[in-house]
């Protein structure tokens, strides 16, 4: 049995340790704006918060995870309010939109780390992969965030 | 009335924070139509307020439009709305868009055309479509009113959802007369408006699905949960064409969860009361596959027998002129070999499907390219009438073309039916990469002579190519493999393309521009060979190609200005570019890149673009935008090499693309000639880049690439 905490409730888990916490977060908490997209933490579309900290949860062991506390796109705010997803909706970064979940949490995570990006901290910190090619938009839209957190 | 409609739309001004004060002003809904997060539209046949197959108005006035193409991002859910809004003369507030159902459209006789989305195709063929559906549904809800009032139809006028008789100012609101103007039948249907009166088509608006796309309500196919639902994984044989031979499954006896083991032809799934349980099984699993002869297969000989084709005489596709007669009086002749690997789509959302087939009725849940297509392969694999299969589209993580041909739905309905409960069947990122419907390998021979003054005479073109329709071959020739070189709007007086089809077990399907794709490389590559041959920069020598086409022009002028062409770059930089059209589009780009220490990096890319009408500029804007990274991941990294039959690369480690490190700085300027034309935005994109950056590199380097990608070329001591 694993205790976890997500989006500020307590769940206790009952799989076996191995289980990726992405399937635990899909699968057996029903949270599902999370997504899968490579199962080897190479693409970066299952990104969530442990301990606030960006971590690829597809290749994350739920044992591993014991008593974190995690957050997902579901819990990054109430209503969208993030400044990083109000960025991200004024730049309008979203074509397919898989992706994006991961790409608001790694950026909401970074921008904890550095406040002040610049283009190249963002190209080599933000490794998420975008198969539509929003990258040009996403850029914008963590300058963006990164200015409105500032206010 | 509206009161109440407004009241139901009610949202949240984000205001960050109250210290601040700094009015974000995006809402989620409140200044726009509305997307639900589960967009598949209900398949029953009438309702009272539905004027026709497109609109339906409900008395509080939600004006329900139906969509009938598939969102994979690029933007059509919004975008075609907004053409029927605009003859409508509604509330874009009001509008409520929904999937057209795939299962009306198989009973009515494709009353939505074709709800395939590939092609560059939704907003290029349906948009005068569904432009005189709103025309049509407007002048009844009008001849409604004039009806209620006793006046003439004449008299009245539609504006933001109502009609007001001019004479005496009285209205009626769409939805008091929805059901009235549903009886209403027409003299004549009425004309649509021409480019010069778009008052809504044109405007910057929002795209409706990005507000569920930034908090993960979205519901893609991979997120639909149905009562009882059990999980599969799959995995198919990995030598295309292959069988099943025998499943050991005592590997996983007793294993936690595990349902049944379903044997199909070509694949063996397993089902589970999770996904994760199913997945982790079914890699234990001892599978026997059953291969043939493609299994001793592999990619050198593959190459090999591409080029090798190049000396067969080929199906002429195209012959102005009389390349023989001339090409002998050339003072000069230029001849180059170029050729293009397999690649895979790799959208972001693994396939996948959730069936529920229940007796005679089969449900499938979906986020698919290709609805109709859905249909029939869920009717095949269940036994089941076509009108008793009901497909609810979601949305989808990418298509690019894969998504067109929902193999997943065959498995899913398969699996659903062996087990006899609802099942969501999803594969592994590797089954994704290693069970494609590929771009195909090609190869080409360029031949071109020039005079003594330069001037190109004759220009002679062979390719060899797979089809991925060989039923469809005419004459030795499938149009997708020759698209780009048939099409050219390079003007020589003698030029011909011949043909080779050339296929091999490797399933192929479109690839975001099929044909163009691995063609515009070529073309645009050699064009520039030719250029320097003729001793001419790049851009002047496409115009004295293409000096009958006064659009062509005017996007290079845009390219020209916008890009510094011809400005001096330091050593190892240059700059590419290349023009091409297609889907009714022309667009051209400049490609800037670095070369050091044999590493290529794309620094800037100005993208010009005349595609006509311009619905939304965003939507067209991001289309080229994400196609002409697409076609970068493309160039720089992608190839799929098969050995002993089989993909061998599995996922982003070994298929690698581009990442915001790869990412150019991108500019892109619409210069729309005037006129009717609606050109498709979603695919040119991903053909231009490719030959841009080789340019790029050659002006460089002085190192001209003739295969890709890019990064099987050694350019160390290049620059």
């Amino acid at each position: 049995m694993v205790n976890i905490k997500v989006n500020g409730t307590s769940h206790q888990i009952d799989v076996e340790g191995d289980t990726p916490l992405l399937w635990v977060l899909r699968e057996e908490i029903g949270l599902t704006g999370t997504k899968f997209g490579c199962g080897i933490a190479a693409c970066g579309a299952c990104t969530v918060h442990v301990n606030g900290q960006a971590v690829r949860s597809c290749a994350m062991p739920i044992a591993s995870v014991d008593g974190a506390d995690i957050t997902t796109i579901e819990g990054l705010s109430a209503d969208s309010r993030h400044p990083v997803q109000q960025a991200w909706l004024t730049e309008e970064v979203p074509q397919c939109g898989y992706c994006q979940s991961g790409q608001i949490m790694a950026t909401a995570a970074y921008l904890k780390s550095n406040p002040n990006p610049t283009d190249a901290d963002i190209d080599a910190n933000l490794t998420n992969i975008c198969r539509c090619g929003t990258y040009e938009r996403l850029r914008r839209a963590v300058h963006r965030a990164a200015a409105m957190m500032k206010i | 009335m509206n009161m109440q409609k407004l009241s139901r739309r009610e949202f949240v001004v984000s205001t960050l924070s109250a210290a601040g004060g700094l009015a974000i002003g995006v809402s989620t809904s409140a200044d726009a139509a509305s997307l639900s997060v589960r967009p598949w539209g209900n398949d029953a046949l009438k309702h009272s307020g539905e004027i026709n197959a497109w609109v339906l108005i409900e008395p509080d006035d939600t004006v329900i439009i139906r969509y009938g193409r598939a969102e994979m991002g690029q933007g059509s859910f919004t975008a075609l709305p907004q053409i029927l809004t605009e003859e409508l003369e509604c509330d874009w507030t009001f509008v409520k868009p929904e999937y057209a159902s795939a299962n009306r459209n198989h009973k009515e006789n494709k009353v939505y055309g074709s709800l395939s989305t590939g092609g560059s195709r939704a907003v290029r063929e349906t948009g005068e479509m569904v432009q005189q559906a709103g025309a049509s549904a407007r002048e009844r809800l009008i001849a409604a009113a004039a009806k209620r009032w006793n006046v003439a139809a004449t008299d009245c006028k539609a504006a933001m959802s109502k009609v007001t008789h001019t004479p005496t100012g009285r209205t009626f609101r769409f939805g008091e007369l929805a059901a009235e103007a549903a009886l209403i039948k027409l003299d004549k249907e009425p004309a649509i408006k021409k480019a010069d009166q778009f008052k809504f088509i044109g405007q910057r608006i929002a795209r409706l699905d990005v507000p569920h796309k930034i908090n993960g309500t979205a519901i893609y196919g991979i997120d639909i949960s149905v009562p009882n639902m059990v999980h599969a994984a799959i995995i198919a044989c990995p030598v295309f064409g292959g069988t099943v031979k025998s499943v050991d499954e005592r590997p996983i006896a007793g294993a936690r969860g595990i349902l049944q083991v379903v044997k199909l032809r070509d694949a063996v799934a397993v089902v589970a009361d999770r996904y994760f349980r199913a997945k982790a099984a079914l890699d234990k699993l001892a599978i026997e596959w059953e291969v043939g002869a493609a299994g001793s297969t592999d990619s050198l000989q593959f190459r090999k027998d591409y080029i090798t084709a190049l000396d067969q005489t080929g199906a002429v596709a195209r012959h102005d002129g009389n390349v023989d007669a001339a090409m002998p009086g050339a003072a000069k002749v230029i001849e180059a070999v170029y050729d293009a690997p397999i690649i895979a789509h790799a959208p972001m959302e693994p396939l996948n499907a959730t069936a529920h087939v229940q007796g005679d009725r089969v449900d499938v849940w979906v986020g698919t390219q290709n609805a109709d297509m859905a249909l029939t392969f869920a009717a095949q694999a269940s036994g089941v009438k076509p009108e008793n299969v009901y497909i609810h589209n979601t949305f989808s993580g990418g298509g690019f073309g894969r998504r067109l041909r929902p193999d997943e739905v065959a498995q899913a309905v398969a699996v659903s039916k062996a087990i006899g409960k609802p099942v969501k069947l999803l594969w592994s990122r590797e089954e994704e990469i290693r069970q494609g419907r590929y771009r195909t390998q090609a190869a080409i021979r360029f031949k071109a002579g020039f005079d003594a003054k330069g001037t190109a005479i004759a220009y002679d073109i062979r390719n060899s190519a797979g089809s991925s329709n060989p039923q469809a071959v005419r004459n030795g020739l499938d149009p997708q493999t020759t698209q780009g070189l048939i099409t050219t709007a390079y003007k020589l007086p003698n030029l011909r393309v011949t043909s080779i089809i050339k296929n091999t077990h490797v399933p192929l399907g479109p690839w975001r521009a099929p044909g163009h794709s691995q063609n515009v490389f070529f073309m645009e590559s050699f064009i520039d060979e030719m250029a320097l041959a003729a001793g001419q920069d790049p851009i002047k020598f496409r115009r004295s190609l293409l000096a009958h086409r006064a659009d062509f022009q005017q996007v290079l002028d845009v390219l020209e200005s916008k890009s510094d062409w011809g400005k001096p770059m330091p050593a190892g930089k240059g700059r590419g570019m290349a023009i091409h059209e297609s889907y009714d589009s022309i667009v051209g780009m400049v490609a800037e890149v670095a070369v050091s220490n044999g590493e290529v990096k794309v620094e800037r890319v100005v993208i010009a673009c005349d595609c006509g009408v311009v619905v939304n500029p965003r939507g067209v804007e991001t289309q080229l935008e994400g196609g002409m990274i697409y076609g970068l991941s493309a160039a720089l990294f992608g190839e799929i090499t098969v050995k002993n039959g089989r993909v061998v690369e599995g996922n982003f480690d070994t298929y690698p693309v581009v990442r915001l490190k790869d990412a150019p700085k991108t500019e892109v300027y619409l210069t729309p000639t005037p006129g009717k034309k609606w050109g498709g935005v979603g695919e040119p994109g991903a053909t231009m880049i490719q030959p841009a950056v080789t340019n790029a590199i050659f002006a460089a380097t002085g190192k001209r690439l003739r295969s890709l990608p890019i990064r099987n070329h050694n350019l160390s001591g290049a620059a």
